[in-house]
């Protein structure tokens, strides 16, 4: 078993598997009926995408499944990033967060369909045509809350502020990610951040929202298994049932 | 969005593919035309229902109303001679 490609399979499973898990969380809530379809369709390609990269991880492990990595791994065992664990605070926080991982699922997924793995290759390639599409609509709405009134413009800058000290994780490097650049995997995350500045500051700046300064948060991240005091209610109600119910199928 | 607007009303029109005719499929409310092309696009077209969408503003469509329903239709139901399918075609004509 490789641990280190196991690792960056579930970086990315778990990633995808969280922000779908914090959507499905809002599902019927959104301030209009076309936004909650819309908004839950984005968390269901999401669940897509941690399925495929949780099938291969358990292949990867070997003699467990993707739902098994799903239901029945403690916190420590998870690999998701801070920003996913982040709560839906409001419309602003959700549409925020969603951005600001639209543009960096954009360019990691560009980046992974050139991995010289074929599964994560493959993956990545179906993948990027649904975060594309994400992304547009994400950045739409930054723009339309932006220039929208003067509260929406106060409420997604607060937003973007609070979230903005969860962003520095994406782009920091562990040994997965070296591991990932050396075998020609897939990027290390510190390369991408030049790019995502560039995706990131322009639809801000025409949104009226100021570009918060970039502080270092903390040194510990949810992709070496530490992770914020929101994670263990999340697996707490996501896992409540298999853990209740072991065989319980459809 | 404390209050109850929901933004415009749209009407949605699908092409099923490449060459078809638009057809009308149904509704939605957006504040703009972008957000009602992405609306559209997630509430018509998740199962292949089609390739192509145009959208209007409902308020767009001229529309002909039902008070108008006897002067514009009622005076064409005794007129079967208007259908093709009233002639007797002569013997010998061809190329119908």
């Amino acid at each position: 078993m490789n641990n280190k490609l196991l690792d960056f399979c579930l970086r990315l499973g778990d990633t995808s598997l969280i922000l779908s898990h914090r959507i499905g969380e809002y599902c019927s809530k959104a301030p209009l009926l076309e936004e909650d379809l819309a908004i839950t369709n984005v968390g269901l390609d999401l669940l897509g995408q941690a399925e495929s990269f949780l099938k291969y991880a358990a292949e990867i492990k070997g003699n467990t499944t993707a739902d098994e990595l799903t239901f029945k791994r403690k916190e420590k065992e998870f690999r998701c990033l801070h920003l996913v664990q982040t709560p839906n605070t409001d419309f602003a926080f959700i549409l925020s967060r969603q951005f600001f991982m639209d543009c960096f699922h954009k360019l990691l997924f560009e980046n992974l369909i050139s991995s010289k793995d074929e599964t994560i290759s493959g993956i990545s390639k179906k993948a990027i045509k649904e975060v594309n599409y994400h992304l547009k609509r994400s950045s739409e709405w930054m723009t339309r809350l932006g220039l929208g009134t003067e509260k929406s413009n106060e409420k997604l800058q607060v937003a973007v502020d609070e979230l903005w000290m969860y962003t520095d994780e994406l782009f920091i490097d562990n040994e997965t990610d070296i591991f990932a650049k050396e075998n020609h995997i897939g990027p290390l995350s510190s390369s991408l951040k030049k790019d995502w500045s560039e995706l990131v500051t322009p639809v801000l700046e025409n949104a009226s929202i100021k570009v918060p300064e970039n502080n270092l948060f903390s040194l510990k991240y949810g992709k070496n298994g530490f992770h914020t005091e929101y994670l263990g209610y999340i697996l707490a109600e996501m896992q409540h049932l298999p853990l209740l119910y072991p065989d319980a199928i459809w | 969005m404390a209050n109850d607007d929901q933004g415009i009303l749209w009407e949605v029109f699908l092409r099923v593919k490449a060459g078809r005719p638009f057809k009308h499929v149904g509704s939605l409310h957006a504040y703009d035309k972008e957000m009602a092309m992405k609306a559209a696009r997630d509430l018509y077209t998740r199962r292949n229902e089609g390739n192509g969408i145009w959208i209007v503003k409902a308020e767009d469509i001229v529309s002909s109303e039902a008070s108008d329903g006897e002067a514009f239709f009622d005076p064409s139901d005794d007129k079967i001679y208007r259908h093709p399918t009233f002639y007797k075609i002569p013997e010998g004509v061809k190329h119908i």
